[in-house]
């Protein structure tokens, strides 16, 4: 199972990278496209909208199945990526190079709160079971 | 515990991700899902269709006990190896299941139903049949391999040999009977190709010999984006027990003009018809879902089954909606927060590997 260890995640299947000025891009992870098989259509948050942790902001839809996306922590839209838009495949592809959305955190801190790879890779075995 | 079919080991071995599929344990898709789809419109794919159930009927006057039990009519039944698809109902005139039957003999008629109804189904033939001198055999002894695709029979000649002199000829809904093998040119795919049921014990070397012959299997899921293409009903999600078959796109497969009298038929009569069953293009971008509610100048309706197409790499679906919108028209679909236009339109969507669509 891919889970880069310099990531950090949610337990709805969201990776988050910490940008070195702080800024967060976020994304689904290999598991999370697995799950759902081809992807299709994805409908990434507005720019300059203000999320609140945990809210559903995106949209990720397979020929399976349409899957919420959850803002990891509370921020501030910085820019989505249209291309996962207008390739949904690339999810499949590449999961962690297929970014969805970069978000400015109201408080850095927060991040300090996901979970880090061995963690979710415990959460994603124990969802196995 | 969930049934395995015969080729649940083959499935896993080839990768296959299994879910539950109404208590069977089968294969989802072998990788992607979009791959299996493409290879059967534009190649060949085969499908597990195990879990589907074979039930032969014998007796006397079989022909007369199913002119009474589904809704289209035997009698256009004549010669043997002949397939009719017809509804099952209820005395309410809603959807038992759907289903084939093949006349075999006058004392011989074999039907392949759902699996997630055949117990249902054959209870209920078995209690409509009281009175009759009839066997109902449920056949789990056999296995159903689906090869479809514009190669399908070409794949099968090679793989079961002498196999295309019986077959050659043969005309869709038409099925013969060749050694262990009962080959019909039916499918659920809109693709031309074969059904081939055959003893459990044969299936796994009959699904091998085709992979070396480089036929791929595909899941469920290929299948489902296949046969909403093809604008083929789904037992359970676009006809139930509570729909006729009069509001789910499915008035041709009923006859109501001959005079013989079949379980339902009085209930369709009395019934006003104010839906009927359509198909829908998205016009936005998005995917369209089972349950979703369309909004038409006439009133509400329901999307029944919806996809996104492999082939018109657009969102499609079959919808409930009132009667008097058109094919041409608009109608507004909800998806999540959103409102989406769709198109009306005829369905099909695809056969034989290209669009239907004219509007």
């Amino acid at each position: 199972m891919n889970i880069p260890a310099e990531l950090k995640y949610t337990a709805s299947h969201e990776w988050v990278k910490v940008n070195t000025d702080g800024t967060l891009t976020v994304g689904i992870t290999d598991h999370a496209q697995d799950l759902l098989g081809d992807m299709v259509f994805v409908e990434n948050p507005a720019v300059g909208r203000e999320l609140k942790a945990g809210e559903e902001c995106a949209v990720v839809e397979s020929v399976k199945a349409a899957s919420d996306i959850y803002a990891p922590v509370a921020g501030i839209v910085l820019t989505a990526n249209a291309d996962v838009e207008g390739s949904p495949e690339v999810l499949n592809q590449d999961a962690y190079s297929a970014w969805m959305f970069t978000l400015k955190p109201v408080n850095p801190a927060d991040v300090n709160g996901l979970m880090d790879a061995d963690a979710y890779r415990a959460l994603v075995e124990a969802e196995a079971h | 515990m969930l049934k395995q079919t015969p080729l649940n080991a083959a499935h896993r071995r080839m990768g296959a991700k299994m879910v539950d599929f109404g208590g069977w344990d089968m294969p989802l898709n072998y990788g992607s899902q979009l791959d299996e789809h493409h290879q059967v419109r534009r190649d060949v794919g085969m499908f597990d269709v195990s879990h589907m159930r074979v039930v032969d009927v014998q007796g006397d006057d079989v022909r007369g006990f199913l002119r009474g039990l589904v809704a289209n009519n035997v009698d256009k039944l004549t010669t043997p190896g002949r397939g009719l698809y017809s509804c099952m109902l209820n005395p309410e005139g809603g959807v038992i299941d759907d289903l084939i039957i093949y006349f075999m003999a006058e004392d011989w008629f074999r039907i392949v139903v759902n699996a997630g109804t055949a117990d249902k189904d054959i209870a209920w033939m078995r209690e409509q049949a009281a009175e009759r001198a009839l066997t109902i055999t449920s056949r789990g002894d056999l296995s159903m391999i689906a090869v479809q695709g514009p190669h399908a029979r070409s794949k099968v000649w090679a793989a079961i040999p002498r196999s295309e002199t019986a077959t050659a000829t043969m005309k869709p809904f038409n099925a013969v009977e060749f050694q262990q093998y009962f080959i019909a040119r039916t499918g659920y795919t809109g693709e031309d190709g074969f059904e081939v049921i055959l003893p459990a014990a044969e299936a796994e070397p009959l699904w091998q010999k085709l992979f070396t012959l480089g036929v791929k299997p595909a899941g469920l899921g290929a299948r489902d984006t296949l046969r909403l293409e093809a604008g083929m009903n789904l037992y359970g999600q676009d006809m139930d027990e509570r729909t006729s078959p009069l509001v789910s796109g499915l008035a041709w497969t009923v006859d109501l003009r001959s005079e013989r009298d079949f379980v339902g038929k009085t209930a369709l009569q009395r019934r006003d018809i104010d839906r009927q069953l359509v198909g829908l293009l998205l016009l936005d971008k998005g995917v369209l879902r089972a349950h979703q509610i369309v909004h038409t100048r006439y009133g509400e309706g329901e999307v029944t089954s919806g996809t996104f197409s492999p082939t018109l790499q657009q969102s499609i679906a079959l919808a409930r909606i009132p009667l008097g919108i058109a094919p041409g028209e608009e109608v507004t679909v909800q998806v999540r927060d959103k409102t989406l236009t769709a198109r009306v339109v005829n369905y099909p969507f695809v056969r034989n590997g290209k669009s239907c669509l004219t509007i």
